[in-house]
């Protein structure tokens, strides 16, 4: 065997793939020609995931050739990651929806037939009267993710309906930012306020930085792996983060909270824990430390599996560290439904370290003042149907889930048309069978997207986005440590019918009456008149791409004033406020639900290479990654007579069944449970390339468990036993 | 005259491929092919392994099989920095190289010869470094002349422990591991 094949047989995610034989290899062909001709830089800014890193696009000949890192660029620092360097594939993705699209045969059918855009939106503005006349404008919900979204928010803030929503909240970060929120009176942002560049300690729990790749936090977290920072990764799996790491905590899934409450009970055992600044800053923080009193390090041991002088002793190091010791918040915290409780130990974890507003832990973010266009007022509306009587009283965006549970049941009031912008709600929402029923139930689905996404299949109307390349959106004035302003601008034209969400948004919202609320010509100007009303030059920012403002103290030792926006105005180790509302003042454990025998629980994450659903199609990253694989424990695995590269069917406990995937037998996870990369596995006939590869992790959750303060979806009780597949 | 050589960090790397992507695009190598990629490699059993993270690609040994089997003279050293290269109009394609070069850092591109990665001397040329140093998020990689006793590469070897691949196939490569 040639050597090249031989290593990448034992390799990970990256290089696994390509093992598998000439048929499940990527297609030989050309990459996006190399253009020629006179060569031009564009600066924008990226959007193949949310960070929104600044880029210099380069084309030659009118011809977009490569996007390279804005050296100027505060979040990328001139490097992008591997998505943005393939976002050139994003242009050329054949692929592409290219022109509006009319369904014409059953929901979920992917008929269509092409249409103009002044067909395909007048078709919809009829559609959403219709629905205003018989049910109020409240009846329309928008499903949106990224900057993008804007203007279709706007559109629908004119319209009047507040049920506008992101699967970034309940399904993903939510629970983080409310237990932030509840402790500190703030929440963690994005891009996340972690001080990764000056810790001496941190610590990841299920939090696979290098794998995941927001690129700042990749970079510094490079740069503290360098300078030797004391790394602790609690995580199933020996992540690429955990083969980093001083000490690897191979945690039994479910029990992190266990974890934290032990850390916890050994800071005050060992009178570890920053004792000033919790006098100056904390609240109720004896009653706390009492309810610490039976989570010894021995009880956790039997939940977690981390031997009691392990605990201890990363107890200790953090300890040592602290204020420099960051315990990293992670970002997708929806596990098992105590999220937000367990999102709270995280934050009370770092309050007793004293990390908050600290070099080394969380610093203070800023930004410029860019004033909003001054629209007439929005039409007022009868509250959300995602949270009726606030069943969810800390749910601090409106959830997505919650919109879906208002359109099966028609409680609060009915929802009748959705708009879904560069989400795909199949992939992104637990139980693909709900979203369906709720998609049957509508009378209007809209979708505007890149790609003819799975919900694209379901709708009635498709409406193809330009790509990020070719279109203006909304300003980012970005809430970092150095605040700035920039420009995302076309670099190239669409190559067909497509049009920017903003286009989008005016000519939709003119069709249906809002011109008062569409007072621009068109984005540009729109664009400009903010940027010159924040008193920039708008020729500095087209060919710089971005402005930064002052830099403003980060850290209480550089000025910055504490200050918590909680009831109590300090940092609440005892909360007042869930106490009120019947929940625990402080996080209490309870074990998360075995696992049944025969099955593993079903984990998931993400690889560098892609984002989320919505990059499998675009040569370049199919190039590197065409499809996931099931990791299973190497003595799993020879238990089952499976080796690395063998297809099987993972079926769940509902008897939900995946279509075939290859195995990757590693000692790199727990034997109790298996991985998935998110994304993959796509069934809409219009994603060429990626059709068929791999298998989605989202049909397998079927399952999840609702977080009782927030309304965020936990979606780790999902079990899996492995079928295999007859040859 | 330098002789350029490669350092990679396998501490910083994380895997990410973006080495892989920027050289894609860069070079307009044809999907399905890759000038450099990404290897994960475990050692040691379960429970407790380590994790190597390499990211390769051609070797530019200063004993090159792949140019002394050449029956063509296409694969050859390069003046400038012992950069190893391919003429693609004189090679016919034999795979000859591809058989000797013991990191199986070559592939017949589709249009006929033989491929793989050149240092992107077209970007040294110009004083900057190769597409997939210049991308890296890690900043895990460092290029530069082998022979210049103050240079990054040879202050990273001198002061940090590193080691390359197949030392035993005897070719003296030109890309280092840093442990």
């Amino acid at each position: 065997m040639h050597r090249r094949t031989f290593l990448k047989l034992g390799s990970g995610a990256v290089a696994g793939a390509c093992l598998l034989g000439p048929g499940v290899r990527a297609r030989a062909g050309s990459t996006p020609p190399k253009p020629t001709g006179e060569e031009r830089v564009i600066p924008t800014f990226c959007d193949v995931c949310f960070w929104r890193c600044n880029a210099l696009a380069t084309t030659r000949g009118g011809r977009l050739w490569k996007i390279e890192g804005n050296p100027q660029d505060p979040l990328s620092r001139g490097r992008l990651c591997p998505r943005g360097t393939g976002g050139v594939g994003a242009h050329y993705d054949p692929d592409r929806l290219r022109r509006p699209l009319l369904r014409k045969g059953e929901r979920g059918a992917e008929t269509w037939h092409e249409v103009s855009w002044d067909e395909a939106l007048g078709f919809v503005a009829e559609r959403m009267q219709a629905i205003r006349a018989a049910h109020g404008p409240e009846a329309m919900a928008l499903f949106s993710h990224g900057i993008g979204g804007t203007f279709l928010k706007h559109l629908f803030r004119a319209w009047g309906s507040p049920n506008i929503a992101a699967p970034s909240f309940a399904q993903c970060r939510g629970p983080r930012d409310v237990g932030f929120h509840l402790t500190f009176g703030e929440e963690v942002g994005s891009p996340e306020r972690t001080d990764i560049e000056h810790a001496r300690c941190l610590v990841l729990l299920g939090c696979h930085l290098g794998e995941n790749m927001h690129n700042t936090q990749v970079q510094e977290f490079a740069e503290a792996v360098g300078r030797g920072t004391t790394l602790i990764v609690a995580d199933p799996r020996f992540s690429v983060a955990a083969s980093k790491a001083k000490y690897y905590l191979p945690i039994r899934p479910g029990t992190d909270l266990a974890l934290l409450l032990a850390w916890m009970h050994v800071l005050i055992e060992e009178g570890a824990w920053d004792r000033a600044y919790v006098d100056a800053h904390g609240y109720g923080f004896d009653a706390f430390a009492a309810s610490l009193a039976p989570y010894t390090p021995e009880w956790a041991w039997t939940e977690t599996g981390i031997a009691p002088d392990v605990i201890r002793e990363t107890a200790g190091e953090m300890g040592h560290h602290r204020p420099a010791t960051l315990v990293h918040p992670g970002r997708h915290v929806t596990w098992y439904g105590d999220d937000a409780q367990r999102s709270r130990a995280v934050a009370l974890l770092n309050a007793m370290l004293g990390s908050w507003g600290r070099k080394g832990g969380f610093y203070q973010p800023a930004s410029m003042d860019v004033p909003a266009w001054p629209y007439p007022p929005y039409p007022p509306h009868r509250g959300k149907a995602d949270n009726p009587d606030q069943r969810y009283p800390f749910a601090l965006e409106t959830l997505t889930t919650g919109l879906r549970e208002a359109t099966l049941t028609g409680k609060p009031y009915p929802l009748k048309g959705w708009f879904v912008y560069a989400t795909n709600p199949l992939y992104a929402l637990p139980n693909v069978d709900e979203t369906i029923a709720a998609v049957r139930a509508l009378d209007l689905l809209v979708v505007i997207d890149v790609v003819p996404s799975e919900i694209a299949g379901w709708a009635d109307v498709v409406l193809p986005e330009a790509v990020y390349l070719e279109r203006y959106d909304e300003l980012n004035v970005e809430l970092f440590r150095q605040p700035f302003v920039a420009l995302r601008q076309p670099v190239v034209d669409p190559p067909d019918d497509q049009k920017s969400n903003a286009w989008i948004a005016r000519e939709l919202g003119l069709k249906l009456g809002l011109g008062a609320w569409f007072p621009w010509r068109d984005v540009e100007e729109y664009l400009r008149w903010r940027v010159e009303a924040a008193g920039l030059s708008w020729e500095t920012l087209t060919s710089r791409g971005l402005i930064l403002g002052p830099r403003t103290p980060l850290t209480y030792e550089e000025g910055v004033a504490p200050e918590f926006d909680t009831p109590s105005g300090k940092i609440e180790f005892w909360s007042n406020q869930l106490q009120e509302k019947g929940f625990d003042p402080v996080p209490r454990y309870t074990p998360p639900d075995p696992v049944p025998p025969g099955f593993f629980r079903l984990l998931y994450g993400r690889a560098p290479v892609h984002s989320f659903s919505r990059t499998q199609t675009n040569p370049l990253l199919h190039d590197i990654m065409p499809e996931n694989a099931v990791w299973v424990h190497s003595e799993v695995a020879h238990r089952l007579g499976l080796r690395s590269g063998d297809r099987v069917r993972l079926r769940n406990q509902d008897g939900v069944e995946s279509g075939p995937v290859a195995v990757k037998a590693t000692c790199r996870i727990r034997p109790d449970c298996v991985y998935l990369v998110h994304g993959f596995g796509h069934t809409a006939r219009g994603l060429r390339r990626a059709l068929g590869r791999g298998i989605n992790d989202a049909l397998l959750l079927s399952r999840y468990r609702t977080d009782p303060l927030m309304g965020g979806t936990g979606l780790g009780m999902n079990f899996v036993t492995i079928l295999p597949v007859e040859a | 005259m330098p002789r350029l050589a490669m350092v990679i960090d396998t501490r910083r790397c994380v895997g990410c491929g973006d080495c892989v992507v920027a050289c894609k695009v860069e070079n307009d190598v044809p999907l399905g092919h890759d000038r450099d990629w990404i290897v994960e490699e475990i050692r040691g059993r379960c429970p407790g392994p380590t994790l190597e993270i390499r990211s390769e690609r051609c070797h530019h040994c200063a004993d090159p099989p792949c140019v002394y089997c050449c029956p063509t003279g296409a694969s050859h050293i390069h003046d400038y920095g012992g950069v190893v290269l391919v003429t693609a109009s004189k090679c016919i394609g034999c795979k000859a190289c591809l058989a000797a070069c013991p990191y199986g850092a070559r592939f017949i591109h589709p249009d006929g010869y033989a491929d793989k990665c050149t240092f992107c001397l077209h970007r040294v040329e110009k004083g900057l470094d190769p597409a997939c140093v210049a991308v890296c998020p890690t900043h895990c990689m460092t290029f530069g002349d082998l022979d210049d006793p103050l240079g990054p590469v040879r202050r990273l070897l001198d002061s940090r422990p590193h080691h390359a691949l197949l030392p035993e196939a005897g070719t003296e490569p030109c890309i280092f591991y840093l442990t």
